[in-house]
């Protein structure tokens, strides 16, 4: 993490402290990457229209989340996956009981140039463009030209998720351009017929054209229904049905607000305003 | 109470020391800070692994943290930058010094001093969607981000640098020298190219040296135009990913500790060895080639 980042999260973990020593309560979330960016803006707004209500936040990966959720060091847990068995073993273990609230859904769009003829690729055939197998869009039905695989820098959670869903962990081709965010991807995509790359469905426009995989558009529909391969739920993990504080938060998230915020992001909503 | 004047000459020459330390204090700990986030790293991996592994996979399980491919990256745009920079430069410093009328003398000064105000976002901007599309259009690339586009905006930023660096090395040539070469007879083709420029030799390297100094650690230009790819370049129309470009884009995101976050520092350290070596090399040019008496810039 960055240590600015770092440095203000201490000075909030602090604030948190001093204020709970003043009677006001804390809710301690802790957990993904990817989650972060709604959360964040979710706690801002939440304490905003709650004052006394205090939101310490910070991100190490679904993994540190789900064990700080069992070490009972935080009340909710960010997860973009569901549990593995030996984590929900061991939360057995401590009487942890879990309980997944899917808030969002994530769903990342390969996106070309207007330009381009091909429409529609499936998931191998994207694993095989990122790994570098396939380096023509001959290949893949479209105009005889090299193909010019665009990623997100490695440290992303857009470069995460598409690692987990498209390449199922293989490495992205060192020949891949790497730009440093998505609405660069987008600026990128514009200008280059050649181009594929790939983004959060919060930032798609007109300058672009988004593939469908495996013949499934991208819609906030599909997404929700899971009919969209390169898309997954994003969850609050908390222990038992959540009480007090806690789910007030968790309520507010699913609320009407809480679900536009989570559009805002870049996310899907579970719900449609 | 009375200060005397030998107290005062006294506090002000202490003053003087002090704000000469800070810098040096402040230098040695950003070094300090330096060494200390990136030497853990060689826990992981050896020296000779990072400086010349190909592939640099930080996130991955396991991670590889070669740099070779991102060294070749800054290597390569400097040296291009260069080819192109140091012949304009040095020649439009001949020109401003040597040649111009003095009206025009003022307004060129003035454009080559504009230029290096220009922030590098903006170069970088321009990179990006002027000259990216121009470049896959005219050549018919499958990229604009590459070698070549990095290159010539890093040569506009190098240029006042050297032209301005330049011309100052120029200027200081004596008269004397001048007037003598014209009393032997010399034309003024001649009295520049054999008398001024070797005169003013030691002050065109040591501009030549920060200018190519300047290039290898130029981030934003690179980070927006060079394309990003960490992998060895075949041709001048690949996509590199310099050092600092990697340093820029990873560090935001990097794990507080982790190995990742320690071989961004690491980059950092050699980053910080190679502009260190530009700044040698120039220190030695100036002093070697120095020309003693009133020639001495």
């Amino acid at each position: 993490m960055h240590p600015i980042k770092l440095l203000f999260l201490g000075l909030l973990v602090l604030l948190v402290t001093v204020q709970t020593s003043l009677a006001a309560s804390a809710i301690v979330v802790k957990g993904s990457t990817t989650v972060l960016p709604i959360v964040q803006a979710e706690a801002e707004a939440y304490m905003k229209s709650h004052p006394g209500v205090n939101i310490s936040l910070s991100a190490g990966g679904s993994g540190d989340g789900i064990k700080a959720l069992i070490d009972k060091s935080a009340d909710i847990a960010n997860s973009s996956r569901e549990l593995k068995v030996e984590e929900i073993n061991l939360a057995g273990k401590r009487a942890i009981r879990p309980v997944l609230h899917p808030i969002a859904m994530d769903a990342i769009v390969p996106i070309v140039n207007p330009k381009n003829r091909v429409k529609n690729l499936t998931v191998d055939q994207l694993s095989q463009i990122y790994q570098g197998r396939i380096r023509n869009w001959q290949e893949v039905g479209g105009d005889n030209l090299a193909i010019v695989v665009v990623s997100r820098d490695s440290s992303s959670g857009t470069f995460e998720s598409w690692g987990n869903l498209v390449l199922h962990g293989a490495k992205v081709t060192p020949r891949a351009q790497m730009q440093a965010s998505s609405g660069a991807i987008v600026q990128v995509i514009s200008k280059n017929k050649y181009a594929i790359g790939y983004i959060g469905i919060g930032y798609l426009n007109r300058s672009v054209k988004p593939l469908t995989v495996n013949g499934v558009p991208a819609t906030t529909q599909t997404a929700v229904s899971r009919q969209y391969p390169v898309s997954r739920p994003l969850y609050m993990v908390t222990n038992r049905e959540p009480k007090a504080e806690v789910a007030g938060f968790v309520k507010f998230v699913l609320g009407k607000e809480g679900q536009r915020i989570v559009e805002k992001t870049g996310f899907v909503p579970l719900k449609k305003n | 109470m009375k200060i005397t004047r030998r107290q005062k000459e006294i506090l002000i020459k202490n003053t003087f020391f002090l704000f000469a330390i800070i810098s040096l204090l402040i230098l040695f700990l950003i070094v300090l800070f330096l060494f200390r986030e990136g030497l853990p790293i060689f826990k992981e991996v050896t020296l000779w692994d990072f400086l010349f592994g190909d592939e640099w996979y930080p996130t991955y399980q396991p991670p590889s943290y070669g740099i070779w491919p991102l060294i070749v990256g800054s290597l390569i745009v400097t040296f291009l930058s260069s080819l192109i920079a140091v012949p304009i430069g040095v020649m439009s410093a001949v020109y401003i010094s040597e040649i111009a009328p003095a009206a025009l003398k003022e307004v060129l000064k003035s454009v080559i001093e504009l230029l290096a105000g220009l922030p590098s976002v903006v170069l970088g901007f321009f990179g990006m969607v002027v000259l990216a599309p121009w470049l896959q259009e005219t050549f018919d690339l499958p990229t604009g981000l590459n070698i070549v586009n990095a290159s010539l905006i890093l040569a506009l930023m190098a240029v006042p640098t050297i032209s301005s660096i330049s011309e100052d090395a120029l200027y200081a040539v004596p008269k004397e020298f001048k007037e003598a070469s014209y009393a032997l007879g010399a034309t003024k083709y001649e009295t520049i190219v054999r008398v001024i420029i070797p005169s003013a030799f030691s002050g065109i390297t040591t501009s030549v040296i920060l200018g190519m100094a300047r290039a290898i650690g130029e981030t934003m230009v690179v980070l927006m135009v060079a394309g990003g790819a960490a992998a060895i370049p075949e041709s001048l129309f690949d996509s590199v990913r310099p050092m600092p470009a990697s340093i820029a884009a990873e560090m935001g995101e990097a794990p507080f500790g982790s190995g990742h976050y320690h071989a961004l520092f690491a980059t950092g350290i050699v980053l910080f060895f190679m502009t260190l070596i530009f700044n040698l090399i120039a220190d030695y040019v100036s002093h070697k080639f120095r020309e003693e008496g009133s020639g001495t810039l």
